[in-house]
């Protein structure tokens, strides 16, 4: 195996591109090294993107935000203007792993390790997050859910890298929020999870929203219904049980000793209800 | 597997070593630089034993690679001691009796440092949340605990009375 560790994308790109056999970015390595360690994964080629400036920094730049690749999530944390516009987004990459992973672990990394659990990806789903993908042959620009394809495969063709992934615009009184379930309180894996991001009007109605669940089916699933069933309303006990009889829909997870699918369907629509709940208090809704 | 020669500095000293590519830092402080104090306990980033800091960020030694700390500064528990002198946290553990067969006292002591750097003067919940990455089979945590607040009790008295 070889290690690199260029300072351009496009040179990551390249090498990538270029490789024989298998070749992998390194990120946090929080997923991959313990994948090459069991060895699911072997790869002959290793990209390490840390040196690289563009994946380095948090941007805003006309209230928006870009969050390079290799920004970990202890960074996140520590970002007050980003932490105050997206507190979901930021409570669920450090919902990851320990002070130690977060140390490490990405954003890029937890939506490109693509397991259908990833803490990060419902919230930056709901958020309308966009993946600045750089191949080979140029630049492209993905909605963070085009991404995953299935558990541990994404739609990123041979070359290509998130170089960082931008959030948009707050529009005023805006709100996000996630929720997870875990048997224990800290390092585990959700066995399922809501993430919802909502605006209200001055009035306080919802006039727009959009609901990500995780771990209920084989990629994080955008839940269009479940979000219309709560626009137009100042999220009232009616539209709180449509809220989660629209997030059950949507649910079809797997059955294991971590979680029936009944657990896992009815605790979805739960967990979305009170991320919702989170979310419109955060924009200011009484 | 092709080799790294990796120039870096660990606990204020330079150092140069060569190891294949896909070798952890964990591997190549102990076995190459002779340093032991971080330790193997799972390999997956699960028990904190192998922690150290680099570039002062608190990691997990088994998953980052020795190619990856070129020119960066690696912080181990060999680092801790001021010469003969514990640092408090070392001699708070000695106190408290927190270390029973004492594999994942190295790790705690680096995690609780990383701790009280960026947060002086935790409560005890902050504690356990932040030492949720270091398992302990043999204390049971409690003593390691009380351990972390009184050392952090006995640096915050040190600064104050450095600053008067
Ligand atoms: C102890 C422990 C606890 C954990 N707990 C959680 C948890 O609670 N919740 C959770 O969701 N995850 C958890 N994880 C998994 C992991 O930490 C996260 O998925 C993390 O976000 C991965 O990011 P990384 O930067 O370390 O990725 P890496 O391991 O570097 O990469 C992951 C995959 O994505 C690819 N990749 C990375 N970056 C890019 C990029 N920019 N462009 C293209 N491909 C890329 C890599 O090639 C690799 O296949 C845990 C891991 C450990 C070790
Ligand atoms: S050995 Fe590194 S976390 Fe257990
Ligand atoms: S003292 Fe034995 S594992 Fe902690």
């Amino acid at each position: 195996m070889k290690y690199e560790s260029p300072k351009t994308t496009k040179e990551a790109a390249q090498l990538l591109a270029k490789a024989k056999g298998e070749a992998r970015v390194l990120a946090g390595g929080t997923d991959l090294l313990v994948q090459m360690k069991s060895g699911a994964v072997e790869p002959d080629l290793l990209v390490d993107i840390k040196r690289i400036k563009a994946t380095q920094e948090i941007k805003k730049k006309d209230g928006a935000f870009e969050i390079g690749a290799s920004v970990p999530g202890m960074a996140l944390r520590d970002h007050k203007a980003l932490s105050k516009a997206w507190p979901g987004v930021v409570e669920a990459a450090n919902l990851i792993g320990s002070d130690q992973v977060q140390g490490r672990c990405t954003m890029a990394g937890n939506l490109c390790n693509a397991s259908p659990a990833a803490d990060s990806v419902p919230a930056l789903v709901a958020a309308k997050a966009k993946a600045k993908v750089v191949g080979p042959d140029g630049r492209r620009t993905v909605p963070v859910e085009k991404i995953p394809t299935g558990p541990g495969s994404t739609s990123l063709k041979k070359g290509e890298i998130i170089e960082s992934i931008s959030l948009p615009k707050r529009p005023a009184r805006s709100g996000d929020a996630y929720l997870r379930f875990i048997p224990r309180t800290e390092m585990d894996i959700a066995v399922c999870s809501a993430g919802v991001n909502l605006t209200l009007s001055p009035s306080g109605v919802i006039k727009d929203a959009r609901v990500a669940v995780g771990a209920v089916a084989p990629t994080v699933v955008l839940a269009n219904k479940a979000a219309k069933a709560i626009i137009g309303t100042k999220l009232d006990d009616e539209a709180l049980a449509k809220l989660a009889k629209e997030v059950e829909k949507v649910c079809s997870p797997i059955d294991d000793k971590r979680g029936t699918i009944e657990f896992r369907t009815e605790v979805a629509g739960v967990l979305a209800r009170r991320a919702a709940k989170i979310a419109y208090e955060r924009a200011g809704g009484k | 597997m092709s080799s790294v020669t990796v120039s870096t500095t660990v606990n204020g000293d330079a150092v140069q070593f060569v190891c294949p590519a896909d070798e952890p830092l964990l591997d190549v402080l102990r076995n190459r630089l002779g340093l032991t104090g971080a330790k193997e306990g799972c390999g997956t980033g699960d028990c904190g034993a192998c922690s150290v800091t680099v570039d002062g960020t608190l990691v997990c030694s088994c998953l980052v690679l020795g190619a990856e700390v070129e020119g960066r500064e690696v912080e181990t528990v060999e680092g801790m001691a001021d010469g003969d002198e514990l640092h408090p946290l070392q001699r708070k553990f000695i106190e408290h009796a927190a270390l029973q067969c004492g594999i994942c006292t190295p790790g705690f002591l680096i995690a609780a440092q990383a701790l009280l750097e960026h947060n002086p003067d935790p409560t005890e919940k902050e504690v356990r949340y932040a030492l949720a990455g270091n398992l302990c089979r043999c204390t049971g945590y409690d003593k390691i605990v009380k351990a972390v607040l009184d050392a952090g009790k006995e640096m915050r008295k040190a600064k104050s009375s450095k600053k008067r």
